[in-house]
């Protein structure tokens, strides 16, 4: 047998965006205690989002949105073997450096939270953690991959639990990625400076066809269905926030939901768990809002 | 050419597939119980166990596959795989069950959580090195006699087996899968090959 003494590595972007890599496919619930994070991991999550109030109550209450308190965060990660995610405010790397030293498993830069700078975004090479963010389109998703973002998700309209801004801002991305693959090298330089984003960004993408780090969804799903749809529009996994806990049966939503996005080209399966769910949460028309929430960020 | 699955429930199957078709294989992504027909072998892919686990259940394929892998059926796990296929899970729900295949003992995040997720080099025997990518990686603490030991890894406190094989089933506590390199697929496919001739 060979021994093996050898140097590795922590926190490589390879390892980061592994992690998310091992997300496909899967369902992360927003959770605000460990009750929730039980029933979400009964219910075949991937991964948790821990958080003081889910994004229907952060919009209903008004007032600044911070960073989780560290204890709920730690009771989260104590009755959970699944990957314990956290938010933090735009640009507030002090909550990201805590929320580091916490262990958790990814940082959500997050437009649901209060941003804490107006210009300038975290630094997210600078952690070992890795770090999912929102984008609407292209140019915004290649902006924060540029910052060292390791998974980019639609910001959606969250706490809406209406689906289509989530649908607005994947059917966005991928047109704008089809847009590159199809262009010429020679205009890759001009289509970077319409997206403002880094030219070697633009030419990976148009040569892959994809984005460098998985895409996932998030914002406003809230049935079986949503799951279904944004998985057919090129989502990989989806982000549920109210949709699960603002449902008249919790439990079996985050089933349901769960299975429809595992089978979610097989219409029959996702009929079937759809079948006598109760109420989904109650939506909002996003026409009447007054903050929407994705135009945080840039 | 060889029809090899990958159980496509959670996780990171595309990697796999990717994989697969670099080695000239013919992956088929497995989600019902009719996806298993004339499949010449199976790869469980990297994701989270509690999640696979939960959708083995109500997709139905968890007796069939039962049956199919302690026949002899050829198996091969990476991370979650791995879990999916050891004897023990520690660390584990408490209603965590596994098929059992490799007689083996995994600690789940056995190197830490994902701040502590590293990639070290692998050393297969005569083989060469391959580049190891361990995510929340589950570690294997102890192996049973039947078990071949293929590559390890000392991480800082002594030698754990990170490849492991007992007959035809197959695990590793890495994701050879996130990587370009095929040398951990193609042993199992030459594994595969030689049980079917």
């Amino acid at each position: 047998m060979n021994s093996a003494i050898t140097p590795s590595t922590v926190g490589s972007a390879l390892v980061k965006r592994g992690l998310a890599d091992m997300l496909r496919g899967g369902v992360i619930m927003d959770v605000v205690n460990p009750e929730h994070a039980k029933i979400a991991e009964d219910a075949g999550a991937v991964a948790v989002m821990a958080l003081e109030r889910v994004p229907s109550d952060i919009r209903r209450d008004g007032g600044v949105a911070r960073m989780s308190d560290p204890q709920m965060i730690q009771e989260i990660q104590a009755c959970v073997t699944i990957p314990v995610m956290a938010k933090a405010r735009i640009g507030h790397f002090a909550e990201a450096q805590i929320l580091q030293a916490l262990d958790v498993d990814y940082i959500d830069e997050s437009e649901v939270l209060t941003p804490a700078d107006e210009e300038n975004h975290i630094d997210k090479w600078d952690f070992t953690v890795p770090f999912v963010c929102g984008a609407t389109n292209l140019g915004e998703a290649l902006r924060r991959i540029s910052e060292g973002a390791c998974l980019i998700r639609s910001k959606g309209e969250a706490g809406t639990g209406n689906v289509v801004e989530a649908v607005r801002h994947l059917r966005t991305i991928n047109a704008q990625m089809r847009r590159l693959a199809s262009a010429d090298p020679s205009e890759l330089f001009a289509l970077a400076k319409d997206l403002q984003a880094p030219v070697a960004l633009v030419q990976e993408v148009a040569a892959t066809g994809k984005l460098p780090v998985p895409l996932f969804c998030a914002g406003g799903i809230s049935t079986p269905a949503d799951a279904s749809l944004v998985l057919q529009l090129g989502a990989e996994a989806v982000f549920v926030g109210s949709g699960i806990f603002k449902s008249e049966d919790p439990e079996r939503m985050a089933k349901a939901i769960v299975e429809a996005t595992t089978h979610f080209e097989n219409a029959s399966i996702v009929a079937k768990v759809s079948n006598g769910l109760g109420a989904a949460m109650v939506g909002a028309e996003t026409a009447t809002l007054e903050q929407r929430l994705a135009e945080r960020g840039w | 050419m060889r029809q090899v699955g990958v159980l496509a429930l959670q996780g990171d199957v595309r990697a796999h597939v990717t994989t697969l078709e670099n080695l000239g294989a013919a992956p088929r992504k497995v989600r019902q119980v009719s996806d298993l027909a004339g499949l010449d072998g199976l790869i469980i892919p990297g994701g989270e166990s509690t999640t696979i686990s939960h959708l083995l259940i109500t997709s139905g394929l968890r007796q069939p596959l039962q049956g199919l892998i302690s026949s002899g059926f050829p198996v091969f796990g990476t991370c979650a795989g791995l879990i999916m296929l050891a004897t023990d899970v520690i660390d584990g729900r408490v209603d965590q069950w596994s098929f059992g295949a490799v007689d083996v003992s995994v600690r789940r995040n056995g190197y830490g959580r994902q701040i502590a997720s590293f990639e070290s080099p692998i050393v297969i025997d005569g083989r060469g090195t391959v580049p190891g990518v361990f995510i929340r990686a589950p570690r294997i603490e102890r192996c049973g006699p039947d078990v071949s030991v293929i590559a390890t890894l000392d991480h800082g406190d002594g030698e754990h087996p990170v490849l492991v094989r007992q007959g035809s089933a197959w695990g590793c506590s890495f994701h050879p899968e996130l990587t370009s390199d095929v040398l951990v697929h193609g042993l199992f496919l030459d594994a595969l090959q030689e049980a079917l001739r």
